[in-house]
């Protein structure tokens, strides 16, 4: 109980979580002024609009939330001369299994996410815009609400910001326990006052069609972060950061089975899934080997230990060679971890060791799911519901024979058959974790179980 | 249904924020007169239909949504325990009942309703609640608005002091 505070690890490079951990730094203005606060933002009004865009463009920043969109694209769908107002959503509803570092730039650095946003307001053209924030961080919107009102105060909010003629208005919005929100068009049904049922697709993107129908970017806590290190290094230099087309640092989320769980800012791809594990996070527990890593928040396909992947790189003179690795060699990227058939989404990476029983965990993770399906298209409110009462089942000691391909065929129609990738989202865990460990489910059914099995399903995972 | 005229006037206040369409103000009231009541009656939800100038159905599809909305009292102490994947790994599952051991609530009462389990007195009540994001310090809960990482089984006790 109590706080966890620790020290930054010697291989992190703190740009984004420079201030979490500082001893003596508080969320307060004062705190953010003598860091140099908001001098970026006076940088930024010295710039156009579309000379900011173009440095997100060079910096090669792409989303923190889980897709990794280009950011610098994402803002450029905004048309020149657009005459409709312009919105920007912080999207700060942070959701997803595994990931808690927005929690961390919320409570403890909160005018670095405003300072971030002004700016990128400034750049999108945007006059009012709103933090959705989910309901359980009630703090957090406390800390945020302060923080506007110190911002107001001191002339970066408000009409005629700065003295520059740009007026801008941000707003606090509490969610209410729904994952679905943290989809952006589920997120602006329910900023319209709507049940968040996400949007049909086209359009793909909210620039065109938005919040009131009008333009609209919605960006992760993070990404906002990163603008205000970009208008400070500039584009180029922010992009030596990393590698070609990833670029920057990542903060990276780790839980489970791992000796020092926690959150660490690292160059992206300058660390291997295994040294991320054995050195940043002084390895498993002891005697105990790796079995499982889900990569990048719980709807990322699960990594098996033993696996062997193909990765693709490019050669000093250009051309390109492939080899061979396994998964303590994967660079922690995002063009890497999709080479190994998953991804870096938002960066939530959850360790499991030999001890785990991996239907227990996939019940745990559709159990998840099944609760969170927004029911607006059958396949998933339906689909989500029966994996999780399969492998519910499996638990309680009623296994049969077909429940892996059972697993498989309910998983495979429901991705792609969705409006919103909520229904990837639920079907890649159970058909991952069904095809690499299909021996373990399979087992299942020969197991001999007391009646009254392992309880609802519900059970502690016993090594 | 009493409101308060302070309570109006920081409902008036969040309407402003939401300059283009009022609706938008319908799940910030909802939050608002639930911190106020703590629920959400029939008669709350026809007032924030008149006042928005919704129908009332409009703010009821999002009250049978959203998982925080209730529609009916907590215990006078709402405990949130994290159910999900790494929080379980870190021993989420017996924390809750070790919670509801201490707090005198039936783990077992749970049904399909939705409804809240709640101590006798209404003293406590309890919810095992979909990821709180803070994975790397489970298993962690909230207490009202007060939120606690790595809660070991033994602190329960004392914690529960905490909220008399």
């Amino acid at each position: 109980m109590g706080t966890v505070i620790r020290t930054p690890h010697p291989r992190e490079k703190r740009i984004i979580f420079k201030n979490i951990d500082r001893p003596g730094y508080t969320p307060g203005i004062d705190s953010y002024f003598a860091d140099g606060g908001y001098e970026e933002l006076r940088k930024a009004f010295t710039m156009k609009p579309q000379d900011i865009v173009a440095e997100v463009k060079a910096s090669g920043l792409r989303g923190r939330g889980g897709a990794g969109f280009p950011c610098g694209a994402k803002w450029g769908f905004i048309r020149p001369g657009e005459t409709k107002p312009v919105y920007l959503i912080c999207n700060a509803d942070e959701s997803e299994p595994g990931t808690f570092k927005d929690r961390y730039i919320i409570h403890q650095d909160p005018h670095q996410l405003l300072e971030g946003m002004i700016i990128s307001c400034y750049a999108v053209n945007a006059r009012l815009a709103y933090i959705y924030i989910r309901g359980e961080f009630p703090l957090g919107a406390k800390i945020l609400e302060r923080a506007l009102a110190e911002a107001r105060a001191h002339g970066f909010l408000g009409k005629n910001v700065l003295g520059t003629g740009f007026d801008l208005e941000i707003y606090i919005f509490r969610g209410a326990g729904a994952y679905i929100c943290g989809e952006e068009t589920g997120l602006i049904e329910s900023l319209e006052g709507k049940r968040p049922y996400p949007r049909i697709k086209p359009p793909y993107f909210p620039a065109a069609l938005g919040l009131y129908m009008a333009p609209t970017i919605v960006n992760n806590v993070e990404t906002l972060c990163n603008v205000k290190h970009i208008i400070r290094m500039g584009g180029a230099e922010y992009a030596r950061i990393g590698r070609p087309n990833n670029t920057g640092t990542r903060v990276l989320c780790v839980s489970g089975d791992v000796q020092k769980p926690g959150y660490y800012e690292l160059e992206v791809g300058a660390i291997t899934l295994g040294e991320l594990i054995h050195d940043v996070c002084s390895g498993l527990k002891p005697g105990r080997k790796l079995k499982a890593v889900i990569p990048g928040g719980s709807s990322a396909k699960v990594l098996r230990a033993g696996e062997r992947y193909k990765l693709k790189t490019k050669q000093p003179d250009g051309s390109m060679a492939e080899r061979e690795i396994g998964i303590e060699e994967v660079p922690m990227d995002f063009d890497s971890l999709a080479a190994a058939g998953s991804m870096a989404g938002s960066g939530g990476v959850i360790v499991m060791d030999d001890s785990r029983d991996m239907v227990w965990a996939l019940n745990n993770i559709n159990e998840f799911y099944a609760h969170e399906s927004c029911g607006q298209c059958t396949p998933c409110r339906e689909g989500s519901l029966w994996m999780k009462k399969l492998t519910a089942r499996m638990l309680d000691g009623g296994a049969v024979p077909a429940d892996p391909d059972t697993l498989k065929s309910v998983a495979d129609n429901i991705a792609g058959r969705t409006i919103c990738a909520f229904g990837e989202a639920c079907a890649w865990p159970t058909q991952s974790f069904v095809a690499k460990f299909r021996d373990e489910f399979a087992g299942y059914a020969a197991r001999n179980v007391p009646a009254g099995g392992h309880g609802n399903g519900n059970a502690e995972s016993q090594p | 249904m009493d409101i308060p005229a302070e309570l109006e006037a920081v409902i008036d206040e969040v309407i402003k924020h939401y300059p283009v369409s009022k609706r938008s103000a319908s799940l910030p009231l909802l939050h608002l007169l639930q911190e106020h009541f703590g629920y959400i009656t029939d008669q709350a939800i026809e007032w924030i239909a008149q006042k928005l100038e919704i129908e009332p159905v409009n703010v009821l599809e999002l009250v049978t949504f959203y998982p925080m909305i209730r529609r009916e009292p907590a215990g006078k102490h709402h405990i949130r325990v994290c159910r999900t994947l790494s929080c379980a790994m870190a021993g989420s599952y017996r924390l809750l009942e070790t919670f509801c051991k201490h707090a005198n609530i039936d783990l077992h009462a749970r049904d399909h309703g939705g409804h809240l389990l709640k101590s006798p007195d209404g003293h406590y009540s309890i919810e095992f609640v979909e990821c709180l994001a803070s994975c790397g310090t489970g298993p962690v809960c909230m207490i009202n608005d007060d939120f606690y990482e790595a809660v070991s089984d033994e602190e329960v006790p004392q914690l529960l002091q905490k909220y008399q």
